[in-house]
């Protein structure tokens, strides 16, 4: 463990703007969707990372990347309110984020349901919408039409009824951001959400994702092992190494320098064709530091 | 004869306990099997046989000392083993334990050879007024705190990473969930036994749950399976000597049986309507071929 932070900043955030993507259409509120500021964050006695300054406009397309346990998750816990810095600031649409806060929506990694789970997609997608209220909940009409408007929108209208269980990756995952989407969030939180898809689900649900951002300037922090699925989509990337971290555009921080200052050892990164691939990347998925609370498969190599 | 049996006061009293644990036990089922606590049940049970032969010993009520015991049990899962790898080592443990008190309880209690019997098989007629009450009670307190947390204890179930992330406070609804489990499992042992309480706890939310996949109707189902298993099994017992808890399980078990044939029948029916939404259809082709696609 590197407690000390380096971060690697190597190009000033000013000197290159937020990409074209949706700027024009975003919501023109002015001020970023989040921001963090000389932020640090401890679990237990480790430090995950610390100094993260970021921030995310209305609109943007975030990737995070970096080997397990270097805080990718945490930072997702941290803007959800989960989990409190050690010190510095964030805020989330200008406010210190709150629990529950219908302005985030939070995008999970796909996982198996059980086959006889009594659950329908369209009951899945309702409890982003009051399962998290007390009481048992009346039948309404009104709840039922924002639910099946969602279904529509993520194209899952035709499984609304179906068990989830019986369901496939790629349609729980339409499913989950229709959930997320239901609380017409300002920033969608994205864990993972394409880990253990076949390329085609992949393909459609990272472009739902971001059918929405272009549609409603939502920002979207999208948490990833594996950045070329998302390649085209990405306007920066934050890089999580050890407590160290870089952040820019995808051709400024997928470098062979910046990654080897991150890694601290020679790591090199090529283009093959509009791939990235990183090679001699220490394999942390093999570490088990899963203090960020991560339990992915090791099947991915470098990024 | 079996007439004049239904004018017996024992009779009312026990088909109306019967019908109070099986309402609490088929609301609570659907969440047990959700949340993969089956064996839970089975810890919580033999702790309430440590508590109501306890109670025996000391000369107290045996139902005062199942509901103890078995709360007290539930609070301990919940303290010690909130996660989920950890939890069946922490309920076998403690479970083991628990029933060697009983075994020891019930060698210092030498009245009656039948209350060991009873405990562990079920004893519904014996049931007094005092004691209907006390499980009227205790069944009107679990489904109020069902009732109230019913959405997040879904949520929570169902999702617990998002739920958390909605703000759901998951851990405090595990540990409530616990504890209402705690009252229900003492509750069905008052009917079927330590040994049998699963006949009512859970064979009726797996029936329910081949039958339908909506939420709300998998509850209501599983109460109407636990109930008709439950005051069923009390009726027939009443003209012979065989411990309810036979029929219960019979009932109950039968209804199981039925749901998933017929479940299988309802399940491939909604699979074929979710199977070809156009143009969903899984790629066929391998990733190396499907990346060059995605480069576009």
């Amino acid at each position: 463990m590197v407690p000390t932070s380096s971060p690697v900043d190597a190009h000033d955030r000013r000197s290159f703007p937020v990409g074209p993507v949706a700027a024009g259409q975003a919501s023109p509120k002015g001020g970023p969707a989040a921001e963090l500021w000389d932020a640090t964050l401890r679990l237990g006695r480790r430090e995950v990372w610390s100094g993260l300054t970021v921030d995310i406009a209305s609109g943007e397309f975030l990737a995070v990347l970096g080997p397990n346990g270097s805080g990718k998750t945490s930072l997702l816990r941290v803007l959800l309110g989960l989990n409190r810095l050690a010190s510095g600031t964030v805020t989330v649409c200008g406010r210190p984020p709150r629990r529950g806060s219908n302005t985030v929506g939070y995008v999970p990694q796909q996982r198996a349901f059980d086959r006889d789970l009594p659950l329908r997609g369209r009951d899945l997608v309702r409890l982003g919408l009051d399962g998290h209220r007390w009481g048992v909940g009346r039948p309404s009409r009104q709840a039922r039409r924002r639910v099946d408007d969602v279904l529509e929108a993520v194209g899952a209208t035709d499984y609304a009824d179906a068990p989830v269980g019986l369901l496939s990756g790629g349609e729980q995952q339409r499913l989950r951001i229709g959930q997320a989407l239901l609380g017409d969030p300002s920033i969608l939180l994205c864990d993972e959400p394409l880990l253990s898809l076949d390329l085609h689900h992949q393909h459609e649900v990272s472009n739902l994702i971001d059918a929405r951002r272009r549609e409603a300037g939502t920002a979207v922090v999208f948490v990833t092992h594996e950045i070329n699925p998302v390649l085209p989509l990405v306007d920066r990337v934050l890089y999580l190494v050890d407590g160290r971290w870089a952040v820019g555009r995808p051709e400024q921080v997928m470098t062979t320098d910046t990654l080897s200052e991150l890694y601290g050892t020679t790591v090199d990164v090529l283009r093959v064709r509009d791939r990235i691939v990183v090679v001699g990347a220490p394999d942390a998925s093999n570490e088990g530091l899963c203090g960020a609370g991560h339990h992915h498969g090791s099947d991915h190599g470098g990024c | 004869m079996f007439l004049d049996l239904l004018h017996e006061p024992f009779v009312h009293h026990a088909l109306l306990a019967g019908a109070v644990v099986a309402v609490v036990a088929g609301v609570i089922g659907p969440f047990v099997i959700t949340r993969n606590m089956a064996f839970a049940v089975h810890g919580i049970s033999e702790l309430a046989f440590t508590g109501a032969s306890g109670a025996l010993v000391v000369g107290i009520d045996p139902v005062e000392g199942a509901l103890a015991g078995s709360i007290v049990v539930a609070v301990l899962i919940g303290a010690l083993g909130l996660r989920d790898r950890e939890r069946d080592s922490v309920i076998g443990t403690i479970l083991a334990f628990g029933l060697g008190l009983g075994v020891l309880f019930l060698s210092l209690y030498r009245r009656y050879a039948t209350a060991a019997f009873n405990l562990l098989f079920g004893t519904i007629t014996g049931v007094s007024t005092a004691q209907v009450e006390l499980l009227a009670g205790g069944a009107a307190l679990a489904l109020l705190l069902l009732a109230a947390m019913y959405r997040p204890l879904v949520f929570a179930s169902v999702d617990p990473e998002v739920a958390e992330a909605r703000g759901v406070p998951v851990r405090l609804l595990s540990m409530v969930f616990l504890v209402v489990l705690g009252f229900a499992v003492a509750e069905a042992v008052q009917v079927v036994g330590v040994l049998l309480v699963l006949t009512l706890v859970v064979t009726p939310a797996a029936a329910a749950q081949r039958l339908s996949a909506r939420p709300g109707m998998v509850v209501v189902l599983s109460v109407v399976i636990a109930l008709a298993s439950s005051v069923g099994g009390i009726l027939i017992s009443l003209t012979r000597a065989i411990p309810v808890s036979v029929f219960v399980s019979s009932i109950s078990f039968g209804c199981y049986l039925v749901a998933r044939l017929v479940g299988s029948r309802l399940r491939l029916r909604s699979t074929r309507r979710a199977a070809a939404p156009p143009g969903t259809a899984p790629s066929p082709a391998t990733g190396a071929t499907v990346a060059v696609g995605t480069s576009r």
